[in-house]
């Protein structure tokens, strides 16, 4: 378990060392900080739609292990959906306040995406065992936050789309549809 | 005496960039090219066709509206691309542009409300017309900007020699359709959601076609327009966003009303027919206050008119610029 966890660990901080390597070493093109943006958010969605992925596949595969990685994918999904933030809150407004303030209230899209990131960090810091312990029944009830801020993160990004560029968007709101519905049905049932 | 008064946008000897770091683009395209293979968060990043490849224009007379800012590399001109016709990722144009958009033949057509209509092989059109050099900041609609030495032709002589009638009032401009050449033209009606209705159109209003910072451009830094900038001719009209100013064009049609632009049609609240650079007025998703300069990592101020105000503001006296945005 051990090994299957750094490997994990490795393969989801792999993202950020290479969008770290590209940018000392500026290869991540003309716009780099565009670049920032879009991996970190694309690797925030990514990484919480896999999150979310785990009960289901430990269901499909009986593999217990699986829903044992949960954790720290859940929190490699607030790693990049934080730094996302910061590369937001630093590069396109010089970590002026009243700027990013102003941003998130005017601008619908930014808004959406806020709040999923604030409905992660409870979640980020209730994942330590004491605070499973300290909470009970309550952990969970708390967890389920994780369903909106998912959904919120997709409609963020279909939210940014210009025009044409649905086929990214639309993968990840199937997925979480799949994931979702998959959980509604098993309830029902 | 002669005394030279020396324009805001005038360049100075040291803003010229250096050679050393010019030449010194070979070896970037090189990094660029073996960075780029190992990782996947760069798909498709290769190196764009060299510019040895394209003619040089020879020597070309600068031009007084000409900004004396840091030009943009030609590396950051060529690689960063919206040119939809081969895909919505930046990266798009400069992979599959050089090899499909062929320079020649090529015909331009013109139509409508003109004497001189009809079709014309592209040096024939080019016959007679000088060009120039034109050093123009690039305002991009999403918030971005560059500084483009840009070398080209006011469209107002090219309008002069077609001699519209008194009904044209407005120019529309047309990108050349060929799927075989455009691989996103051939996508049409695969899309459900939004998609463009080939080919890409964009329009002038008469006065505007004719203001002499509008040109015609047929090359930058000193060479051929490279296929992803939009060879072998395109418009640039500075004071407005980029996607006015039209790639590839293949026919200049003068009409008596407003055309239909690509963009307006596609989201009418989002990209209004006049499209000036205005910071004053946002774009319903995202501000336009600001811009990043491509190659700067923080944000700079955006200019009414993108600074080209002194020769446009006139244009557009009298109009409600939040309505006619």
């Amino acid at each position: 378990m051990a090994g299957i966890r750094a490997a994990v660990f490795a393969l989801c901080a792999l993202p950020a060392v290479l969008l770290i390597v590209g940018l000392l070493q500026g290869t991540l093109g003309a716009n780099p900080v565009e670049r920032l943006l879009n991996g970190t958010g694309s690797w925030g969605l990514r990484f919480l739609i896999a999150t979310l992925a785990m009960t289901p596949l430990r269901w499909a595969t009986g593999a217990r292990w699986v829903v044992r990685l949960r954790r720290q994918i859940g929190l490699w999904a607030f790693f990049y959906a934080a730094a996302h933030f910061s590369v937001f809150a630093v590069f396109e407004h010089g970590l002026g306040l009243a700027a990013i303030v102003s941003d998130i209230a005017q601008r619908p899209f930014i808004l959406v995406g806020a709040s999923a990131l604030l409905l992660l960090l409870p979640l980020a810091l209730t994942s330590t065992q004491g605070w499973i312990r300290r909470l009970g029944r309550n952990w969970k009830r708390l967890h389920w936050l994780i369903y909106p801020a998912a959904i919120l993160g997709v409609v963020h990004f279909f939210w940014l789309i210009k025009a044409d560029r649905w086929t990214e968007p639309l993968i990840y709101a199937g997925i979480l549809a799949v994931l979702l519905g998959w959980r509604v049905v098993k309830r029902l049932g | 005496m002669l005394i030279k008064k020396r324009r805001q946008s005038d360049v100075l000897p040291s803003e010229i960039t250096p050679e050393s770091i010019y030449r010194d683009r070979r070896r970037f395209l090189r990094t660029s090219a073996l960075a780029a293979a190992g990782t996947l968060l760069a798909p498709g990043w290769t190196v764009a066709k060299p510019m040895e490849d394209l003619a040089p224009l020879g020597d070309l007379p600068t031009s007084g509206f000409s900004t004396g800012e840091e030009k943009n590399t030609l590396e950051q001109i060529t690689t960063y691309n919206n040119f939809y016709e081969f895909g919505t990722d930046k990266e798009d144009p400069m992979r599959l542009a050089p090899e499909r958009l062929a320079h020649r033949p090529w015909t331009l057509t013109v139509s409508g409300e003109a004497e001189k209509t009809g079709e014309f092989a592209f040096d024939d059109f080019m016959k007679g017309l000088t060009l120039e050099e034109r050093i123009y900041r690039l305002r991009c609609v999403e918030a971005w900007s560059m500084v483009i030495p840009w070398a080209g032709v006011p469209l107002a002589e090219v309008i002069r020699r077609a001699n519209p009638n008194s009904r044209a009032k407005y120019v529309k401009f047309y990108t050349k359709h060929d799927p075989e050449v455009f691989p996103a033209q051939r996508a049409r009606g695969m899309s459900f959601l939004a998609s463009i209705d080939w080919p890409y159109t964009e329009g002038l209003r008469m006065d505007e076609a004719m203001n002499p910072l509008t040109l015609l451009a047929t090359g930058l830094y000193g060479r051929e327009m490279p296929s992803q900038n939009g060879a072998p001719i395109r418009l640039v009209v500075p004071w407005k966003y980029g996607f006015k100013s039209i790639k590839s064009v293949v026919r200049i049609h003068f009409q008596e009303t407003e055309p239909e632009c690509t963009w307006n049609q596609l989201a009418p609240r989002e990209y209004g027919f006049y499209a000036n650079v205005n910071p004053d007025v946002d774009h319903p998703r995202w501000s336009q206050a600001r811009e990043r300069r491509i190659g700067e990592l923080f944000k700079q101020d955006t200019l009414m008119f993108n600074g080209y105000g002194e020769e446009v503001a006139d244009l557009y006296a009298g109009m409600d610029l939040r309505k006619n945005f």
